[in-house]
């Protein structure tokens, strides 16, 4: 078996341990940390200097029909998805440890365990398969222990109504994007899954898709992976869903399964139907600027910690789409830090607010109020995510960002085209960012403890780790961003070349 | 030798960062020994600065740390340039950050956040330094942002207190609009020139065809000075900044921080010269902010805020000079050394009368404070002479350069305006001075006034021969006072200029003298200028008004509209059919392990299909 292989089966194990009756949280916490470990082993002898190519490869084939497209379950690394299991292996174990303790939990602990192993499992099968069906079908099995645990576990009298919403949602999603894979594999008159052959197919003189095809491909791409990641308008499911998901499950899918739908449109959407890309770059700029202004806005207008982390979260994505719209080296390599920045700060911020609601009933800003007082670790911690949440230079937010920035701006011509105009509006939501998470920061912190507000212990160790973890994170990558870009940079090019046939 | 020099920089800049972070991860447990050390570290850093500045050769850092590589077109690095301009703003801030720190000991002694207030104050040095060293604007932008945080912390020093938490809250904001328009114009810069490195940017920019662009460009980096440098229509932060501990305010707030931007005007001059319509509204924006923030410091009482303002009409004067061309750059520079000494001495001045009258900050309720701090008074009086410029003080010298440049390069307008703000300053300086100081004690707090420690006397005393002397050829040998001043140079420019300030200056203390003298209540009254224009008031009501209501209507919208459209329509249709709903009430692991597995062929099925 190779390392891959045993880094995407060891949550699927573990949960399936934990199924059969070993003791939940030790096996969630087990299999957590050796993956993390694993991954980081496989980043240390991962060679950065090859051009893009998949390290640690290994396929076997489950199912061959005649006439039908092979089935294999086939695992490799680039630098990019290298990146986004860092990011899934560092949140797993921040998560499994940000879960309340098994007596804690109403219900079955058993079960709650088990789902998150199968998030993250997913999340990190679906970010190391090159082989479509996997990628598709490994999100999926993410998904559905996110609905159910929002169902089960989640937060607030609507959660049902809630896990409707997003199964629905996620599920059209899904679904569309189906479809437009499906459209893709057939238009290339494919035989096999394996998405470098399917690329390196598209590109073939004779096979290539016509630019109609290629229209149709994107959009449905676009509208499919947008919906996963709460593109606008698509993103009501996003607030009240992180809002009411059990903690550990809204830095789960907030920080690490949403990113697919990134992911996705990077390695599969933008080197096949580039043609598409151009056509669709208008649409996606002004769904996009919905994201950052539109959303920036309602956030603002948020009036507790949960939803405006939820809105927040939607609103952030919009960057990251920027950099995608503008398709170039320093536009993608910006996006790939941000979504593994975003994933850190975001799963960071989720805990801090978890942990609030849990020691003082409520996130709502007008009943709390001057925590950093009797709590300055908490406000410190809280700062960190705050400050690198608005893009603060020192981390790793920040240089995702100011290279998404110089990306969408790059160009020969003078004249302000319209992705520069987006990102002029882009800028505009840094502002705004500042504004609604500064305003949290105060509300929450600063100024007089009100009176009725019973001040808890400070935070368990059990809580700080993870929450250090996190922390330190964003930190290490916000002053030397070479950590992760050195394998970014060498995965960019690769897919440039690629796309540019 | 250059590479000695880096290693000197590299050691400057990250001093205060390891101080900082030390404290952070434990030693703030000792709060004596972290204010220790934050002190003793800006002490090594001073010394580094000056053999830094004993060295004269220009250099540009060649072994730059590769902060983020994004290909041939965009490397982000962390490096310096260091020439005189670098080497002279370091040695300003070092070492008013010394004294700083060194009264701080003494201000700070009893406070609860002692130690989070020095680690804060070194982060701040870290953070200067790097703009100052920086030799790219990304670097600049990096560490302008740090100085923004570190002055966030520190106005927010005292955080239960709403005022100062909501100040800290509204200088962050108004600087990250400030730097909205900043980083627009790195990116034009960029998109013109093809670089982001000063000396790159310098060889490229008279190839630059598209002129309105540059000119927009620099407007945009422009309007990052305007937030950091409080320069109108984003002053509103640096008032309310004062919530802070008062050595901040003098650190940050009036001789460092504040002047960042005057400081990055200064290193893109190049690009201000190449662009005229930008380096007009540069120099009217500085000379309008000049007297608009000396008739608002009129009729302020808080001692603090009447220097604060005199802070931002100063700055208005730098920015002035800025957009003069490189000799205007030069002069404004000038005044910025002279002003940081002078201004840090005032604030100190006024953090020691704070701190003898048990936080009194209302001059109206001291008096007669001459003779209850000798000391105090003797340099703060230094201090105010220089501001209001005296002759042959260090004002003096830097304020003539500055308004000799404007008259010979035809800016009338300006010109006008600033000759007004030296009638003003002395006016509301004498008026200060003589409430404050003069004439019987008129409150009990000033009454049992008491000399303060010489822990804070000495940055005192230190600072007010600087305010008399740094003018001079022996103290800003390495800086720019260019030989300006020497009496030879007054009495061969001792024209208009001269004339004019001098009779301001006159009729403007006689004035303060005559309306003030024995008053215990201020004759005057001038609301315009008491509330500030009212221009705070209308911010907060555009911010009500675009950006609140806007808000909560696009809240509302996306509740009731788009919610509904595209979430809710569906998921009610699916709800009323469905008897699933029951499977997640009841809540047991059999119907869910049958739900889950259904869930399964139904995606197999999907799939294979």
């Amino acid at each position: 078996m190779s390392t891959i292989e045993i880094i995407v089966l060891l949550p699927l194990l573990a949960a399936l341990a934990v199924g059969l009756g070993s003791p939940a949280r030790l096996t969630a916490l087990g299999a957590s940390v050796g993956v993390l470990l694993l991954s980081l082993g496989t980043a240390l002898r991962f060679s950065p200097d090859l051009e893009g190519a998949y390290q640690f490869t290994s396929s076997r084939t489950l199912l061959e029909i005649a006439g039908f497209p092979r089935l294999s379950l086939a695992f490799g690394l680039d630098g990019m998805s290298l990146v986004l299991l860092l990011l899934s292996a560092i949140v797993l174990v921040a998560a499994v440890l940000v879960a309340p303790k098994e007596k804690a939990i109403k219900g079955s602990p058993r079960f709650y365990y088990l789902s998150l192993l199968l998030i993250a499992g997913g999340a990190i099968g679906a970010f190391c398969s090159t082989d479509l069906f996997f990628f598709y079908a490994f999100h999926e099995l993410a998904l559905i222990p996110t609905f159910l645990m929002i169902g089960f576990f989640g937060n607030g009298e609507n959660r049902v109504r809630t896990a409707w919403t997003i199964t629905l949602f996620l599920g059209i999603g899904s679904l569309i994007l189906l479809i437009g894979l499906l459209l893709a594999v057939f238009a290339t008159g494919t035989t096999t899954f394996d998405i470098p052959s399917l690329i390196a197919l598209a590109k073939t003189p004779g096979n290539a898709m016509s630019e109609g095809t290629q229209s149709w491909v994107f959009l449905l791409l676009l509208i499919g992976f947008g919906v996963l990641v709460s593109l606008f308008p698509f993103h009501s499911w996003a607030a009240p869903a992180y809002a009411e998901a059990p903690t550990p499950v809204a830095m789960l899918h907030a920080g690490v399964l949403k990113k697919f739908g990134l992911y996705g449109l990077i390695r599969l959407a933008l080197p096949l139907a580039p043609a598409g890309a151009e056509k669709w770059l208008n649409l996606l700029l002004l769904l996009l600027i919905g994201n950052i202004l539109y959303i920036g806005l309602v956030t603002i207008a948020q009036k507790k910690l949960d939803r405006m982390l939820g809105y927040s979260s939607v609103m952030h994505m919009g960057y990251i789409f920027l950099g995608i719209a503008a398709g170039n080296h320093i536009g993608l390599s910006g996006a790939v830090l941000l979504m593994f920045a975003h994933g850190i700060s975001i799963a960071l911020l989720f805990a801090l607010c978890g942990w609030i609601r849990e020691q003082f009933g409520t996130v709502d800003f007008n009943k709390l109020g001057g925590l950093a007082k009797s709590l300055p670790e908490l406000g410190l911690l809280f700062g960190f995510g705050v400050f690198a949440s608005l893009g603060l230079p020192g981390f790793a937010n920040f240089a995702g960002e100011i290279a998404i920035f110089f990306g969408a701006f790059a160009g020969e011509s003078e004249a302000m085209t319209w992705i520069r105009w987006a990102t002029v509006g882009a800028l505009w939501g840094v502002v705004i960012s500042a504004v609604y998470l500064l305003r949290a920061y105060r509300h929450i912190f600063f100024g007089p403890l009100p009176k009725k507000l019973a001040v808890p212990a400070d935070l368990t160790w059990s809580m700080r780790i993870p929450l250090l973890l996190l922390a330190a994170t964003l930190l290490a990558v916000g002053f030397a961003p070479e950590l992760l870009n050195q394998y970014i940079r060498p995965a960019i090019n690769g897919l440039l070349l690629v796309s540019a046939g | 030798m250059d590479s000695d020099v880096n290693t000197l920089a590299w050691a400057v800049l990250l001093l205060p960062l390891v101080v900082a972070a030390t404290i952070l991860l434990g030693l703030k447990r000792w709060s004596g020994l972290s204010a220790l050390v934050s002190t003793g570290s800006a002490l090594l850093t001073l010394v580094f600065c000056l053999f830094l500045a004993g060295d004269g050769n220009e250099t540009v850092d060649t072994a730059a740390y590769p902060w983020v590589d994004l290909g041939e077109h965009l490397r982000l690095t962390i490096g310096f340039q260091l020439d005189a301009l670098s080497r002279g703003m370091m040695l300003i801030v070092t070492s008013i950050g010394f004294l700083v720190h060194l009264f701080s000991l003494g201000y700070m002694k009893d406070d609860a956040g002692k130690s989070r207030y020095f680690a804060a104050l070194s982060l701040f040095m870290f953070s200067m330094t790097g703009i100052v060293l920086a030799d790219n604007f990304v670097m600049m932008f990096v560490f302008w942002e740090l100085v923004g945080v570190s002055s966030y912390l520190l106005i927010g020093h005292w955080f239960e207190k709403p005022s100062a938490a909501d100040a800290a809250k509204k200088a962050f904001l108004t600087n990250r609009i400030g730097d909205f328009g900043f980083m627009i114009g790195i990116l034009l810069v960029w998109i013109l020139t093809g670089s982001i490195y000063f000396e790159e940017i310098k060889a490229a920019v008279g190839g630059v065809g598209n002129l309105a662009l540059l000119n927009i460009a620099v407007l945009c980096v422009f309007c990052g000075a305007v937030g950091k440098s409080a320069q109108l229509p984003l002053h509103v932060w640096l008032p309310d900044a004062m919530e802070g501990p008062t050595p901040v305010s003098a650190l940050i707030h009036a001789a460092t921080m504040v002047a960042a931007g005057v400081f990055m005007l200064a290193r893109v001059i190049f690009l201000i010269e190449a662009a005229d319509m930008a380096a007009t509204v540069i120099t009217w924006i500085g000379a309008l902010t000049a007297l608009a923030a000396a008739l608002m410091a009129l009729q302020q009482n808080d001692i603090k805020r009447i220097l604060a303002y005199s802070t931002l009409s100063q700055l208005g004067y730098m920015v002035m000079a800025q957009g003069l061309g490189q000799v205007g750059s030069d002069a404004g520079m000038f005044h910025l050394y002279t002003h940081a000494f002078f201004k840090a001495l005032l604030f100190l001045g006024a953090g020691a009368v704070i701190h003898a009258c048990h936080h009194e900050q209302d001059i109206w309720k001291m008096g007669g404070l001459r003779k209850k701090l000798p000391i105090t008074f003797w340099s703060f009086a230094l201090g105010t002479a220089a501001l209001i410029a005296v002759p042959f003080t260090s004002g003096f010298w830097s304020k003539e350069a500055i308004l000799e440049t404007a008259l010979n390069e035809n800016m009338t307008g300006p010109y006008i305006l600033a000759m007004i703000v030296a009638f003003l300053t002395p006016f509301y300086m004498a008026r200060l001075v003589i409430v404050a100081f003069f004439g019987p004690t008129r409150t009990k707090d000033a009454d049992h006034a008491r000399e303060v420690g010489p822990v804070m006397w000495v940055p005192l005393v230190l600072l007010a021969a600087m305010a008399v002397f740094s003018a001079y050829g022996f103290l800003s040998g390495p800086l720019l006072a260019r030989g300006r001043a020497d009496f030879g140079h007054l009495f061969s420019h001792f024209g208009l200029t001269a004339i004019l300030s001098l009779t301001g200056l006159v009729a403007g203390v006689a004035a303060a003298v005559y309306l003030y003298r024995g008053k215990s209540k201020d004759p005057l009254h001038i609301p315009l200028f008491r509330d500030k224009f009212y221009i705070d008031e209308l911010y907060l009501g555009l911010v009500r008004l675009f950006q609140d209501s806007v808000a909560a209507f696009l809240d509302f919208v996306d509740r009731y509209v788009i919610d509904p459209l595209v979430a809710r329509f569906p998921a009610g249709l699916a709800l009323t059919a469905g008897s699933f709903l029951r499977v997640f009430q009841a809540g047991n692991v059999q119907s869910y392990a049958f739900f889950f597995a259904i869930g399964v062929i139904a995606l197999i099925f999907f799939l294979i299909l």
